[in-house]
């Protein structure tokens, strides 16, 4: 009894549940990353195909080729109130799996679940052929025959090989005309609409003299004359791509012809060695970060998110910080100290509290249709009914969640500026320096690294927001990122993708469910990730800061 | 209109600072700080080129006088001043004065040393850059020539880049007071320059005083009579925002006309 009561007073109690709830934390966010990293990051691992004997619940029989991609547990009964047929010897629980089928195009769907009793027979296809395709999702098969233009190249083992060397000159090819059409055209048809632009505008303000109009018109007839030529080179290039195509068996039996243009990478899952796959994985990871999205987001890369969701954090960043900074140089050193500043602080740390949708509807009704309505009217009143900056874009979001983030930024500076001591402020005033020259040599250098602080907050909440964005600029697929070689080459009223909304968009609102998810938790990897390194570099940059001003600690 | 030479000897008493070219004079000023009044009526001459040393119980409004001359109470708030202080015979308090340019005429160094986060060489270069001095050749003049008038050159001159606040409280004291005399003023407060510094820092420091007194007039408040005795040439004593007694430090000490004075010294209150 005593013993306890002694226990008690040591304290230790108290200790064991402080460590304890960090324990708790750190177990809670380990396994948050290690289930979102397991999830996401297995996606990409090229799973074996296996080739199914199964009876159907009607008691046809079928053949199916594809990958096992999840199994799990069913109550017998519920499975046989579902109309499948459940052989009474099976017990009380089933195991299903769910199957990738794939070849979408042909069979309406490209997951099935099966159920055990129901699979005869289960063995690795030896030699099956798995294509990844530009549409239609992934196509499980066997290769029969190489064909060019209809005609047999290679057929039996020679065909895998010429598979490969036709795909290689298939990607060259699909490489060549995607920098023609968005490089090459794009920029001729955005020089285009900015002739459009400049005739309108001419127009609009009455100096649409015939000499001007010809100017215009002459530039109009290179920039078409340039647009034909590589047009025809374009034409050239799908009449080339659309060459070859590859003669398939499926599992059901039947022979289908597949363009090798629409196959973005050809894999035999079941002969790949460990390196092969190891090889395989990464060059998916890769695609994954650097490439664009397919297939409504279900197949391909994210890179347009993550350059999207960075450039706002960053445009963010660079709004937020100095309106933060001076509103809080403001309150803290000039104003005077009475209950109009204590309201003002008041209502500063509650702008904090507000529901994030809340700015997002304020910056639609504000920024997007008052501010760029009127700034398209003064303008750019040209391309007017269209809308230019009047509509959702990269800077109407970065300026929201600026707006979003600045009461922290406020907060993080003004407390900064109260811990400088009065006696450098003193001492700077002693030496003949005015109350500005003061902050700006000063107190502001020394405040640096508690601004820095809140840009890290800021930061942290901004790169994580979704509702609001959604209000503002951010898109499902964005036609073109909002950097590029056009000028002025940032373009500010372009809307721009965002992995945040990339993981409601592909988790929520995609058409095929099942392949969807594996990249939900593989986005939200990234996107905890990015936020992680943005965070890590603004860290770094305080650290330096504050060795540098370490005076404050003694 | 005052005359730079001191006028007719007071109750304040400062007989021997008449016969001193005069650099400050203090003409009935009255401080409040809100409702409370921290100096009545001072009336006080301050010799040129020589130490004053202002010595009294806390709260005496010493330090409170001393920082009425950089106008420094400016910036406490509810602080209201009645009187003149005349530099020169100018009056710091008209509307017309600068009070940047008068605080580069008279420097203060505080209590605690209060170093800038930057070089030792920004350090001492701070008030120059406030001037507009660009030309590298004439900070790098300026600067030594601070330096070696703080006593600190030799220690320092192999570190000038190197971060202040890696230096000792006592190095840091004397860079502060090398950064006040790099600007050159006519004026140098001290509030209490040692009273944070270990005995040999202080000692230092008290060396020092005595040196710069032949180029600046300085003005020091001090809790110690040992120190107030060995490096001023004149003393005032104050009490509850009166002066008491001000005349040179020898007859402050040895010979006090005011029994109050006496007391003090004397260790009886205090």
């Amino acid at each position: 009894m005593r013993s306890t009561t002694e226990w008690m007073k040591s304290g230790a109690p108290w200790i064991w549940l402080n460590a304890g709830a960090v324990a708790a934390s750190l177990i809670m966010v380990l396994g948050l990353l290690g289930l979102i990293a397991y999830k996401g990051l297995g996606h990409f691992w090229p799973a074996r195909v296996w080739e199914f004997q199964y009876h159907r619940a009607d008691g046809s029989e079928v053949r199916l080729l594809g990958e096992i991609r999840d199994q799990e547990s069913i109550n017998a009964a519920r499975l046989r109130d579902a109309g499948e047929q459940v052989p009474e010897d099976a017990g009380e629980e089933v195991t299903r799996y769910l199957v990738k089928i794939g070849n979408r195009d042909l069979f309406g769907r490209d997951f099935l679940w099966l159920i055990e009793p129901g699979i005869a027979s289960r063995e690795l296809a030896p030699d099956v052929v798995a294509f990844e395709r530009r549409e239609w999702g992934n196509f499980y098969g066997w290769l029969l025959a190489v064909k060019q233009q209809g005609d047999k190249v290679a057929e039996g083992g020679a065909a895998w090989p010429e598979l490969l060397a036709r795909l290689r000159r298939v990607d060259e090819l699909h490489d060549r005309i995607r920098t023609l059409e968005k490089d090459e055209i794009g920029a001729i048809n955005y020089r285009l609409e900015r002739l459009r632009l400049q005739q309108r505008r001419l127009e609009l303000e009455g100096r649409d003299t015939p000499r001007a109009l010809a100017g215009l018109e002459a530039e109009r007839k290179t920039l078409k004359a340039r647009f034909a030529t590589l047009r025809k080179q374009l034409d050239g290039l799908y009449r080339d791509i659309r060459r070859d195509s590859a003669l398939m068996k499926i599992a059901d039996g039947r022979e289908v012809e597949v363009p090798l243009a629409k196959v973005v990478r050809a894999y035999r899952p079941n002969a790949m060695g460990p390196a092969g796959r190891a090889g395989f994985y990464l060059a998916k990871l890769w695609e994954f970060v650097s490439d664009e999205p397919r297939e409504a987001n279900t197949e391909g890369g994210i890179f347009p998110a993550i350059f999207g969701t960075v450039l706002m954090v960053m445009l963010m960043a660079a709004l937020v910080t100095p309106f933060g900074v001076v509103a809080a140089v403001y309150l803290r050193e000039y104003a005077s100290q009475g209950p109009l500043t204590r309201l003002i602080r008041i209502a500063v740390n509650n702008l904090a509290g507000v529901p994030s949708i809340v700015y997002g509807v304020f910056g639609l009704g504000f920024f997007v249709y008052f501010l760029g309505g009127n700034i398209d009217r003064l303008l750019f009143p040209e391309a007017l009914p269209a809308p230019t900056f009047g509509t959702p874009g990269l800077m109407w979001a970065s300026l929201t969640l600026a707006l979003l983030t600045v009461p922290v930024v406020i907060v993080a500076t003004e407390e900064g500026l109260a811990r400088i001591p009065r006696s450098i402020r003193e001492g700077s005033l002693a030496l003949g320096a005015t109350k500005a020259e003061t902050l700006w040599r000063t107190v502001l250098p020394m405040a640096s690294p508690a601004m820095m602080t809140g840009l890290i907050l800021a930061v942290a909440r901004a790169a994580g927001e979704v509702a609001p964005l959604m209000l503002v600029g951010v898109v499902k697929l964005a036609p073109a990122l909002p950097l590029d070689t056009n000028p002025p080459f940032l373009h500010l009223d372009r809307k721009f993708m965002h992995l945040g909304f990339h993981i409601y968009d592909v988790g929520f609102q995609s058409p095929n469910v099942e392949a969807a998810r594996p990249l939900v938790y593989a986005t939200a990897l990234l996107l905890v990730v990015v936020i992680v390194v943005l965070n890590l570099t603004a860290i770094y940059i305080r650290n330096r800061l504050r060795e540098r001003y370490r005076a404050l600690e003694q | 209109m005052q005359s730079t030479t001191a006028t007719a000897p007071d109750n304040t008493g400062d007989a021997q600072a008449a016969r001193e070219d005069i650099c400050l004079q203090v003409r009935d000023l009255s401080l409040w700080y809100s409702e409370s009044q921290a100096l009545k009526s001072v009336v006080m001459d301050i010799p040129r080129r020589r130490v004053t040393a202002f010595i009294g119980p806390s709260g005496c409004g010493k330090s409170t006088l001393l920082r009425c001359f950089n106008r420094m109470n400016d910036l406490v708030e509810g602080a209201r001043i009645e009187g003149r202080i005349l530099l020169d015979g100018q009056d710091i308090y008209a509307p017309s004065v600068r009070v940047a340019q008068l605080r580069q005429r008279i420097g203060m160094v505080f209590q605690k040393p209060n170093p800038f986060p930057k070089s030792i060489y920004e350090n001492v270069a701070y008030g120059l850059r406030l001037q507009g001095v660009k030309s590298r050749r004439r900070l790098d003049e300026v600067v030594e020539k601070a330096l070696r008038g703080a006593a600190l050159w030799d220690e320092v001159k192999d570190r000038l880049h190197e971060n202040a606040l890696g230096m000792s409280g006592g190095q840091q004291q004397r860079l502060v007071i090398a950064r006040a005399i790099a600007v050159e003023p006519e004026v140098l407060l001290l509030d209490e320059p040692a009273s944070a510094l270990d005995p040999i820092s202080t000692l230092k420091i008290e060396e020092l005083i005595y040196e710069l007194k032949s180029k600046y007039t300085i003005v020091i408040v001090t809790h110690n009579m040992q120190q107030a005795a060995r490096v001023s040439d004149y003393t005032a004593f104050m009490y509850l925002g009166e002066l008491i007694e001000h005349d040179d430090t020898n007859t402050i000490f040895t010979n006090p006309r005011e029994k109050m004075t006496e007391d003090y010294i004397t260790g009886r209150y205090g």
